[in-house]
């Protein structure tokens, strides 16, 4: 198979089947964590329960004042990772193109020199991410297969576009090829590891939320 | 026929200076990406090189690849070293016709058996014995063979000869191939496009006849020296690509400021030839320059890469229906989960025995 061949591959066939995947495992999880379904809590919820849900799914994206000075690293590193990444993600013009193609919305694309700095930065921030997780007996400790393979996951599509956008390591028509498919992979595992908290953090963040506001903790 | 008439002689013949075949040469080196110091070499080679004979076989093709090379700017250098060949065999370009067409051909095959240079443009159909495209009643796919035994070298010129090309397409109803998916047992230098530049066709030649070796190759077989470089990678729009300013329709803004052509479907990225250097038409322009973008032409099943017009981020293939299929798979397959937890639920409610303090200390009480 030639590197245009596995291009087409990648952009035809593989892409199908991932998607397949993708949506079939993500919604299959979804079902399964709706229908285990909750007690039902008898107790009267306190005032102020109303919105507690819907805040608690942004204010746990800011970090909390004594966990940010104690594990300064880990929030350093994980924002740096998650905003950077969307950013590639989102505001790359291929990536772009790709989304107006497949759902019709579109948007205006960074400057490529922009996102290409942005994400290496990305890249060494998950690079560090790794280290320290290596570093820190207790991170160490609480890593399973699942942490690793999720991290090598997301680090071969910002690893391989990188290298493809600047022509490094392998001819560009087989780079990109495999930027492609090491994307579609992410697809493929998405619904059966840990990156399914793309999706699950908000549920569980909404229900955290909302139980402590049944209690009337203060969010 | 081929005679013993030097090159040089030849062109010196047609009236050729000196400095004009150096200069020639130059552009050679330069193209091949040779040091300068080997223009006298190249100089003295081509000087002194016979002519080498030539049979040039159009199979499965649209005759695109003979008119860009005889028609691209004559007279030039290039134009007359392809003359200055002994084209014994050309079935677009010869005099005789019919039979004695054929007996030309079988004759410089004999004569110059082991020797003489292929030249293959169009793709080979192999479905049902190749009856699918006919020479004087033999096959494409016998001639080729019967071609290559005395083959010093094949030159497969054009997608169609190199990769199938158009021919070779979904659904490909001739089962057409590439020269290099039928013969294996000689060097076969791919020189793709649709149709191939000129000058890269004259380059390989006149690298042949220099040094009687072919250049260096890249995986697909096509000379380095022409398809090392993406047209991406040379393309004089390449800086507003980087900067994110995109043409979005063929008349709008970004169109007439020369913006990139990424998102109206260009192929530069992935395709692999010398027209953003090289140029057409003398040096007058390339596609990109006129305000298309590249279709990929020198890429392998460029016909099957999608549309001309869609971004190279894109997916060939509509996801819609596997979305929709998949969506209905996963709600199915979820609800089912559902039941199975509810009766899982179900079951273990129903099951669930009350114990009193009074049975566990009876329990405990009979264990001692």
């Amino acid at each position: 198979m030639n590197d245009m061949a596995l291009l087409l591959w990648a952009r035809g066939p593989g892409l199908q089947i991932a998607l397949v995947v993708f949506i079939a495992g993500m919604l299959l999880k979804l079902f399964e964590i709706f229908s285990l379904g909750r007690k039902k809590d008898l107790s009267t919820p306190r005032p102020g329960k109303a919105w507690s849900g819907l805040k608690t799914i942004f204010s746990r994206s800011l970090p909390d004042k004594t966990l940010l000075k104690r594990s300064f690293p880990t929030y350093l590193m994980g924002y740096t990772f998650h905003i950077g990444f969307f950013i590639a993600l989102l505001f790359l013009a291929p990536h772009i193109e790709l989304f107006r193609n497949t759902t019709g919305l579109g948007w205006p694309a960074l400057p490529g020199a922009l996102v290409d700095g942005i994400s290496l930065l990305t890249i060494v921030a998950l690079l560090l991410m790794l280290g320290y997780r290596l570093y820190h007996p207790v991170k160490r400790f609480l890593s399973t297969f699942d942490d690793y393979a999720s991290w090598a996951l997301t680090m071969a599509p910002l690893l391989s576009g990188y290298l493809a956008f600047h022509h490094l390591l392998l001819p560009y028509t087989q780079m990109l090829a495999l930027h492609i498919l090491s994307v579609e992979l992410l697809l493929v595992c998405m619904p059966f590891t840990k990156l399914f908290h793309t999706v699950s953090l908000f549920i569980s963040r909404w229900y955290n939320g909302d139980a402590l506001g049944h209690k009337g903790a203060r969010l | 026929m081929s005679d013993e008439q030097s090159l040089g002689a030849l062109l010196r013949e047609q009236g050729i200076s000196r400095r004009g075949f150096l200069k020639f040469c130059g552009a050679m080196a330069s193209l091949m990406a040779l040091p300068g110091s080997m223009v006298p070499a190249i100089a003295a080679a081509l000087d002194k090189a016979l002519r080498p004979s030539v049979i040039w076989l159009s199979f499965q093709e649209c005759t695109g690849c003979t008119e860009s090379l005889t028609r691209s700017h004559s007279p030039t250098l290039e134009g007359l070293i392809l003359n200055a060949i002994s084209l014994d065999y050309h079935h677009t370009l010869q005099a005789a016709s019919g039979e004695a067409a054929e007996a030309a051909r079988e004759a410089a095959m004999k004569q110059f058996f082991g020797k003489y240079l292929l030249i293959v443009d169009g793709s080979i159909p192999t479905k049902d014995g190749g009856v699918y495209s006919t020479i004087a009643g033999v096959s494409n796919l016998d001639m080729l063979h019967e071609a290559a035994k005395g083959a010093a070298a094949i030159v497969a010129v054009g997608t169609c000869a190199a990769f199938g090309g158009l021919p070779h397409a979904n659904p490909n109803p001739t089962g057409a191939v590439a020269v290099s998916d039928i013969i294996r047992d000689k060097p076969i230098i791919n020189v793709s496009g649709c149709p191939p530049i000129p000058v890269v066709i004259t380059g390989v030649l006149a690298h042949y006849l220099t040094f009687g070796t072919l250049p260096e190759l890249d995986d697909l077989g096509r000379p380095k020296a022409f398809y090392g470089e993406s047209i991406h990678d040379r393309c004089y729009r390449r800086p507003f690509y980087d900067q994110g300013k995109f043409a979005k329709t063929f008349d709008d803004e970004g169109a007439r400021n020369g913006w990139c052509l990424f998102e109206l479907g260009c192929k530069g990225p992935t395709t692999f030839n010398a027209c953003a250097t090289t140029k057409w038409n003398q040096g007058t322009s390339f596609p990109i320059e006129s305000g298309h973008g590249c279709l990929g032409c020198s890429e392998p099943n460029f016909w099957d890469a999608g549309s001309f017009y869609h971004a190279l981020s894109t997916p060939i293939t509509p996801v819609g229906r596997a979305a929709a299929v998949a969506a209905a798979a996963g709600i199915v397959g979820g609800a089912a989960i559902a039941m199975h937890n509810r009766h899982v639920k179900a079951a273990a409610r129903s099951g669930h025995q009350t114990v009193t303090v009074n049975d566990l200390e009876q329990a405990s009480g009979e264990t001692k």
